[in-house]
């Protein structure tokens, strides 16, 4: 039984409220934290090597440590609650079963940077989470760990949500500061980064609800004991929310030194794929990463077994690997067509595109359009080519990632699934009846020495 | 005591700029001027917070800055990013800026009709330069192109959606040139378009200048729509004494009848001083004008071949120029060829002139 952090008390009966929490030791944390230096509790998470668990993994004591502090200017906490990503849903399970973590987690973080008005910004068709985070905020502050004076130590911190209108985008960070300003969620321009000019024009730092409450078992823990759970640079634990062709879809907890073949097949897991079919591909890390075929998601293209952590996914890079991103894991079985899937994701990027730059804006509708035309059994061979040039142009090339996360998975689908695109363009009749199956299953990459 | 500001070198195309600490890449470029701006459509120097949409005006920063020379994974936007000290940029030296800036110059013409010979704005419109810089011949686009009625933003005003190119110059002006922030835009992505909510007329007394700073053909004078093309009409400086403005303004003119006033506009198409709506839509006649002489056009804009500045006469002659020498025939054509032989006056001919009336003026001498 891997080690639990996060989730281990996640069942315990009443958990959702402050006195069964507070029984399961809970706050002690924030016991320990405020009797320290703020920076120390910096120091604490940078030694504990937590890397952001919202999608690009961007080491959190780093990210902390570069928080300007100008004197005289308020600095801000904002959680980011907006969980859009397709297939990604571990945050609605925390906030949903323990809020009191999150709260936790915000208040040593608050304390750690120096913020007075911490926000959560949650995804607004959470609806029935805000009156959990909102009871659960108001029972922290009824005990002393939330409001003014927490603990006697003069420390001052208020938690606010805001619930956000419907809009992926605003999980992006500075799309997410200008929503939470009242404005439309057009991300900004970086730089300025957030760390130096973020909400309402202050320094400010932005993190995701399992990061944030990751900071508690670091802070009971200690940053060093931390670290030694996981492996290598993926240190501790990380929610994964699996989904797809498995026998038991959900929220799973692992402490990164599990293998993916381990990951679909246990029983402590997914218990293998549903109905008795067979593993075609999966996204390992939410929509916007690449997609990988079977062979080249258990083991990586050296032929090494690949694990379920931030290195190992991405070995191979984009030609032969994926990423972690936020640990939406969708798998697909035999059955599933490759280019309808894609020509989904393409659909919601197209819905979600903020329509601040061109590349993103154009493109994204140009891939659907492409795509539903091969997927209706109106494609040319061209036409493959022609959805390779366009994602080429649209990433790297906006403003914010949601371009590169619309151009990933059509080119990931592109690189791995291209006989399955070209038999849907060669047999048009056919493909408006039947999918194309398993046959790059068996395919074995070839690999340069 | 005046802080002396820091001026820092940046090359760009490898040519070396000395600028001030804090000028952008764009702003360096238009220092340096000539093939090595990158272009922009959605940048305004005079309006906050703009630029960065478009990503026409992409850039490859082959080295960060002196202290830190490694190169900038990412194509940057040039008008939103700052110089460093030993800063170099490349722009039409980079294959890697051409491609990209030919593909967002297709995204940017995928739902922009290609009927620009019924558009107000051709001939002046930025896209229209842009595509013929760098796009293509044709299009691979074979779906149906997003479209939107038109809308009346007033009685000076017409928004037509389905040429927005969504720069949102014309948010910006008006946000932060007018009180009433009444302009936005509704909905996100390719449905995105610039509204006013509801059939709202803008009618601030400098919400004119909206058509100034569009790029396209969205935003056009209702006073001076399908009245004329611009390349017909010609364009002076002129001023008159205006209570809410500079009164400057260039009036675009058709004989002695003025067809439309715009604000001035420097090289690279920006407006050098905001007008009030009074003297751009109210004022139609000469004679509320001081006219100041012929604005200078580009010469590779459509709108010089109409020839109205003055031209200067060369005040040196051949002789001057060439050391006293006589301007010298190389060959005289006529002595080897029979067509055009001078002693054929060609108007007295009927009909065109063919070989047949140069041989009979041979045979016949």
């Amino acid at each position: 039984m891997a080690k639990k952090l996060l989730l281990e008390k996640a069942h315990v009966e009443g958990i959702r409220y402050f006195d069964v929490y507070r029984r399961e030791g809970g706050y002690q944390a924030v016991e320990k934290a405020l009797k320290m230096a703020p920076n120390d509790v910096v120091e604490e998470v940078k030694k504990s090597g937590l890397r952001g668990r919202g999608g690009a993994g961007f080491a959190t004591g780093l990210k902390w440590s570069f928080l300007a502090k100008p004197e005289g200017v308020p600095r801000y906490l904002v959680c980011n609650a907006d969980e859009s990503e397709p297939g990604t849903f571990k945050d609605r399970y925390l906030m949903e079963f323990i809020p009191h973590l999150l709260i936790e987690g915000l208040v040593v973080a608050s304390y750690a940077l120096g913020s007075n008005r911490t926000y959560i910004y949650i995804r607004g068709e959470y609806a029935w989470i805000v009156a959990i985070l909102e009871q659960a905020i108001a029972e922290a502050k009824q005990n002393g760990f939330l409001g003014k004076n927490i603990l006697g130590t003069g420390f001052d911190c208020e938690i606010y949500v805001q619930r956000g209108a419907g809009a992926y985008i605003c999980g992006e960070e500075t799309a997410l500061i200008e929503s939470l300003e009242g404005k439309r969620g057009n991300p900004r321009i970086k730089p300025p980064f957030p760390a130096i000019k973020g909400l309402w024009g202050c320094p400010t730092v932005v993190n995701n609800v399992e990061t944030l409450a990751a900071v508690v078992p670091i802070m009971n823990l200690g940053g060093e004991e931390y670290a030694k759970i996981g492996v290598g640079r993926s240190t501790g634990t990380k929610l994964i929310s699996a989904c797809g062709n498995i026998n038991k879809p959900g929220v799973y907890e692992i402490d990164m030194t599990i293998s993916v073949e381990e990951f679909i097949y246990s029983d402590e897991y997914c218990g293998g794929i549903a109905n008795g079919k067979r593993l075609k591909a999966c996204i390992p890390g939410g929509s916007s990463v690449p997609i990988l075929p079977a062979n080249l998601l258990l083991k990586t293209a050296k032929g090494e077994t690949r694990y379920m952590n931030y290195e190992s996914l991405s070995d191979g890079g984009f030609a032969t690997g994926s990423m972690m991103g936020s640990g939406g894991f969708i798998v697909l079985d035999e059955d599933q067509c490759v280019v309808r899937h894609t020509l989904t994701l393409a659909r919601f990027y197209r819905h979600e595109s903020c329509g601040q730059c061109s590349p993103c804006r154009e493109g994204t509708g140009w891939m659907e359009k492409i795509l539903q035309k091969i997927e209706n059994g109106d494609g040319v061979k061209t036409d493959i080519d022609l959805l390779w040039d366009i994602q080429r142009k649209i990433e790297g090339n906006t403003i914010c990632p949601l371009g590169d996360a619309a151009a990933w998975p059509v080119a990931a689908a592109i690189r791995h699934f291209r006989d399955e695109f070209e038999w849907h363009v060669n047999n048009r009749e056919l493909c408006r009846k039947q999918n194309y199956g398993l046959a790059h299953y068996a395919d074995e990459i070839h690999v340069p020495a | 005591m005046s802080e002396e500001v820091k001026k820092i070198k940046v090359t760009i195309d490898n040519i070396s700029v000395e600028v001030p600490a804090g000028t952008t890449i764009l702003q360096a470029a238009r220092m340096i001027g000539g093939d090595v701006v990158p272009p922009a459509m959605c940048y305004y120097t005079k309006l906050e917070g703009s630029g960065g949409k478009c990503r026409t005006c992409l850039v490859e920063v082959s080295k960060g800055s002196e202290a830190d020379p490694r190169p900038m994974p990412k194509l940057v936007a040039s008008c939103r990013t700052g110089v460093m000290d030993g800063m170099e940029v490349k722009n039409i030296t980079s294959p890697r800026v051409t491609d990209a800036r030919n593909g967002v110059v297709e995204f940017l013409l995928l739902n922009h009709p290609l009927d620009c010979p019924v558009c107000d704005q051709a001939g002046e419109c930025h896209l229209q330069d842009l595509g013929y810089e760098h796009g293509k011949a044709g299009t691979r686009y074979e779906f149906k192109r997003r479209t939107f009625d038109k809308h009346d933003l007033g009685p000076y005003i017409q928004l037509h959606m389905t040429r927005c190119i969504l720069c949102y110059r014309c948010v910006f002006t008006a946000d932060q040139l007018t009180e009433k922030r009444v302009h936005g835009v509704l909905s996100r992505g390719d449905h995105a378009e610039i509204a006013t909510y509801i059939e709202k007329s803008l009618d601030n007394n400098f919400i004119g200048n909206v058509i100034d700073v569009c790029p396209v053909g969205a935003l056009t004078d209702k006073t001076f729509r399908f009245k004329n093309r611009v390349w017909f009409t010609k364009p002076v400086t002129a001023h008159r004494e205006c209570k809410c403005c500079s009164g400057k303004v260039t009036l675009w003119q058709r004989g002695e009848e003025v067809l439309r006033v715009t604000a001035r506009k420097d090289q690279w198409g920006e407006v050098e001083e905001w007008i009030c709506n009074e003297c751009r839509f109210e004022k139609k006649k000469t004679s509320d004008w001081v006219i100041e002489g012929p604005a200078h056009v580009n010469r590779h804009s459509v709108i010089s071949q109409g020839h109205y500045e003055k031209v200067v006469k060369p005040t040196e002659t051949f002789k001057a120029v060439h050391d006293g020498r006589d301007p010298q025939l190389l060959m005289d054509i006529h002595s080897v060829s029979e067509v055009n032989d001078p002693n054929v006056d060609l108007s007295a001919i009927a009909g065109p002139a063919t070989g047949e009336v140069f041989k009979l003026t041979k045979k016949s001498s």
